[in-house]
């Protein structure tokens, strides 16, 4: 039986979310997915644009209208390969990522504020999340090409870069820093945002495309570049940025301080919510305070109120407007009771004689007139200086490339701020290496990292294929 | 993939060797380098300094005291068994080169980290003397394996009942002051020890270097957890050392921050007591 839906309402349907009240005292996923009649109904808003926007908005290229048209069709099966076919962590993407500045930003739906654009991530989530009941199929893939890949980090960039290699024939090796794979989405990004178990399956397709992960492996110590260059063909860094930055103020070592990374790594990568069930602790505090305005940072204040804390506190030295968090997750935070100082900065960190923090002594911020850069400054309002009580105290103010690579490979070319020189395709200065995601551009979104990857699994292609011996190697094969 | 125990001993009463097959870390590993591991799914990320490793046989030693819930776990585990990961060898190797005397001394657990020190500077044709001490004889271990790896060995118990009745600070204090040209001290042990180390040669200006071991999760520079205070400056042990000059180390930092999950490794205890009664 066909779904019935009215022709093109304005409004998207709407998906449905935990409550508030209930999700700020567990860890299972806000957002609960389309069931298949509001997927349906949804899908039935798009206009099929001639020249579709959309998928000029997405940086893997995904043919957003025609999978759309696949679900309106009830065709679920079609519509997993489309996206598939263009991206192999759909269930990732339609959960995190930004889509109301990318895909959805330029639907014509959304245009001139007529309504609202079509729900691109609520459909592709709705997709993968089906493929995920009914079972995962693996593509056939094309023979054996005899090149060897390696690729050096399990994040977004480079599960990315391995699949579309492994789907070309490559042999690809994937050497991850970590016990898991996934990088910030199993480390960073909490569990009622992403389930592990995704990521998981997700990868799992990834291992199944005939992918080797080799976990505990971290390069730049078990191995260099120029190392896995003597076994492999070709190099992909996807190394992302994991260094921790701290503000530089008073009383950051003091404990019950953590970097966002800690933070987020212990409670999610290792389980301390569920401690002590699973062996990591983590200081769960009366009083958190976040100091940023980012996703991670509305990834650690919904932490912290999971974990029991009564008041948890975002500290952010601009406004409202300027917050970079997801306007959605700032709802969310918001509807979950976390309290927002903005024009908030904070001056010092203040403890007890034990070393354990007790608040954070912060200064009101104005935000002056524009500069050349188009960037209002943040300047402190004399004589506002105030103290915030608190015994937990995370630092989400960003992270920097993860030098761990760079430094052992002394000819690759490196940029300020420690990112690694990388062109359009992802070519790095030293031959056969290629780069992408956060270790080039600093730290940017899991879709653009997948993009980056994508991007160099194509120039790697092209440049495997273009090593001397390759047409012999055809011809036995 | 999980790591095979190969070899697992009790050397003395609640410390313990254990040989885990990893022929990566091994052929790799350098004096000074640790590892991190974690025993099962529900586990937590440990640093363990590599007290020994042979790329032939592809084996890392560690030696560890039950201290906490997971040392208890992994004191449970024997040959045969696994754990689910070990990642490393992270951390910088030791500089070892010939620098002429260096007084090496290692406290307590601390005796296994400073012996492929010792070894790797004796091989660089230094004149190596070692101090090792312990609060009693019956837990002092390792002994021949250090007289091996030295060219002179000092021995001292707490309780007298072995080598000098004292510390090791005093044997330091006495080889500086009979004339030894003394051109470097290393040390390794709990964080009073290294202290008291860096206290005794630091009137007499000896570079001296301590390696570090505070909590850490990922030892990958990613979390910061294993912040130490080093001349004023803010490092992270796991990537800038675990080996800093003594005499710019904050311990009183390293101490507190040591001691920041006391009440939650006592609960995780508690928890495994109540489940599994044999550990």
């Amino acid at each position: 039986m066909k779904i019935k839906t009215e022709s093109k309402p304005e409004k998207r349907s709407k998906m449905a979310k935990q409550s508030p009240s209930k999700r700020r005292s567990n860890f299972e996923e806000v957002a609960l997915g389309y069931n298949r009649y509001e997927a349906v109904a949804e899908a039935n808003r798009c206009l099929n644009c001639k020249k579709p926007p959309c998928i000029e908005g997405c940086p893997v290229g995904v043919d957003i209208p025609r999978f759309i048209r696949q679900i309106a069709e009830e065709d679920f099966d079609s519509a997993v390969l489309t996206l598939k076919s263009t991206n192999s962590l759909p269930a990732i993407c339609g959960r995190v990522c930004p889509q109301e500045t990318q895909c959805e930003a330029v639907c014509v739906l959304g245009k001139g504020g007529k309504g609202d654009p079509i729900a691109i991530g609520g459909l592709e989530r709705f997709v993968a999340d089906y493929e995920m009941e009914e079972g995962v199929t693996i593509p056939d893939l094309p023979s054996p090409t005899g090149r060897r890949v390696a690729v050096v980090g399990a994040g977004p960039a480079g599960l990315t870069a391995a699949a579309e290699l492994a789907k070309i024939g490559h042999s690809v090796t994937v050497f991850e820093s970590l016990h898991a794979a996934g990088g910030v989405l199993v480390y960073g990004i909490p569990e009622f945002r992403l389930p592990k178990s995704i990521v998981a399956a997700e990868v799992d397709f990834i291992r199944r495309l005939g992918v080797d992960m080799r976990m505990n492996s971290v390069i730049g110590k078990i191995g260099t570049v120029d190392e896995l260059l003597r076994d492999y063909d070709a190099v992909f860094l996807g190394t992302g940025a994991g260094l921790p930055s701290f503000l530089g103020i008073d009383g950051e070592n003091l404990n019950g301080v953590y970097s966002a990374n800690e933070f987020l790594t212990r409670v999610n990568l290792m389980k301390a919510y569920l401690f002590p069930e699973f062996d990591t602790p983590v200081k769960k505090g009366r009083r958190t305070i976040v100091v940023g305005g980012g996703n991670v940072a509305m990834d650690s204040a919904r932490c912290a109120l999971r974990l029991g804390a009564g008041e948890v506190t975002i500290v952010y030295r601009r406004g409202e407007d300027e917050l970079p968090a997801r306007a959605e997750e700032v709802l969310n935070a918001k509807e979950e009771g976390i309290i927002f100082r903005l024009l908030t900065n904070p001056i010092r960190i203040l403890g007890d004689g034990n070393n354990w923090v007790t608040g954070m002594e912060c200064v009101n911020m104005e935000l002056c007139e524009p500069d050349e850069s188009g960037r209002c400054r943040p300047v402190p309002v004399p004589d506002t200086e105030h103290i915030i009580p608190a015994d937990v105290v995370v630092i989400a103010i960003g992270t920097s490339p993860n030098p761990l690579v760079s430094m052992t490979t002394p000819d690759l070319e490196i940029a300020g701020y420690g990112t690694i020189v990388a062109d359009e395709t992802g070519a790095t200065s030293k031959p056969g290496v290629f780069a992408g995601g956060d270790i080039v551009t600093g730290s940017a979104t899991v879709i653009s990292a997948m993009g980056a990857g994508k991007v160099a699994a194509k120039a790697i292609d092209e440049y495997v294929r273009g090593l001397s011996g390759y047409e012999n190697l055809l011809n036995i094969t | 993939m999980p790591f095979t125990i190969l070899k697992k001993q009790e050397l003395v009463p609640t410390l313990h060797r254990m040989d885990i097959a990893a022929p990566r870390v091994a052929e790799k590993a350098m004096p000074g380098q640790f590892v991190i591991l974690r025993i099962d799914e529900c586990g937590e990320r440990i640093p363990l300094t590599i007290a020994d490793f042979d790329a032939a046989d592809g084996t890392v030693t560690l030696i560890f005291q039950e201290i906490g819930k997971t040392t208890c776990q992994l004191a449970s585990l024997g040959a045969g068994d696994s754990i689910a990961d070990l990642a490393g060898p992270l951390g910088c190797a030791s500089t070892i080169e010939k620098f002429g005397t260096v007084v090496c001394v290692g406290g307590g657990v601390g005796i296994a980290p400073i012996f492929p020190i010792a070894r790797g500077l004796m091989e660089a044709g230094n004149k190596v003397i070692s101090i090792i001490g312990a609060r009693s004889a019956d837990i002092l271990f390792w002994e021949e394996r250090m007289k091996e790896a030295s060219s002179e060995l000092y021995v001292t118990t707490d309780d007298g009942t072995k080598g000098h009745h004292g510390f090791v600070t005093d044997i330091v204090q006495n080889v500086i002051e009979s004339g030894e040209q003394v051109d470097r001290v290393i040390a390794i042990g709990p964080p009073v020890m290294m202290r008291a180390v860096a206290g005794v040669t630091k009137p007499f200006g000896i570079k001296t270097v301590v390696s570090l071991n505070p909590i850490m999760v990922d030892g990958t520079g990613m979390c910061g957890a294993c912040r130490v205070l080093v001349g004023g400056v803010t490092k992270f042990a796991c990537v800038d050392g675990p080996e800093f000059d003594a005499h710019e180390v904050d311990f009183t930092l390293l101490m507190s921050r040591l001691a920041m999950y006391l009440p939650e490794e006592r609960e995780a205890l508690d928890y495994k007591a109540a489940e599994d009664p044999a550990v």
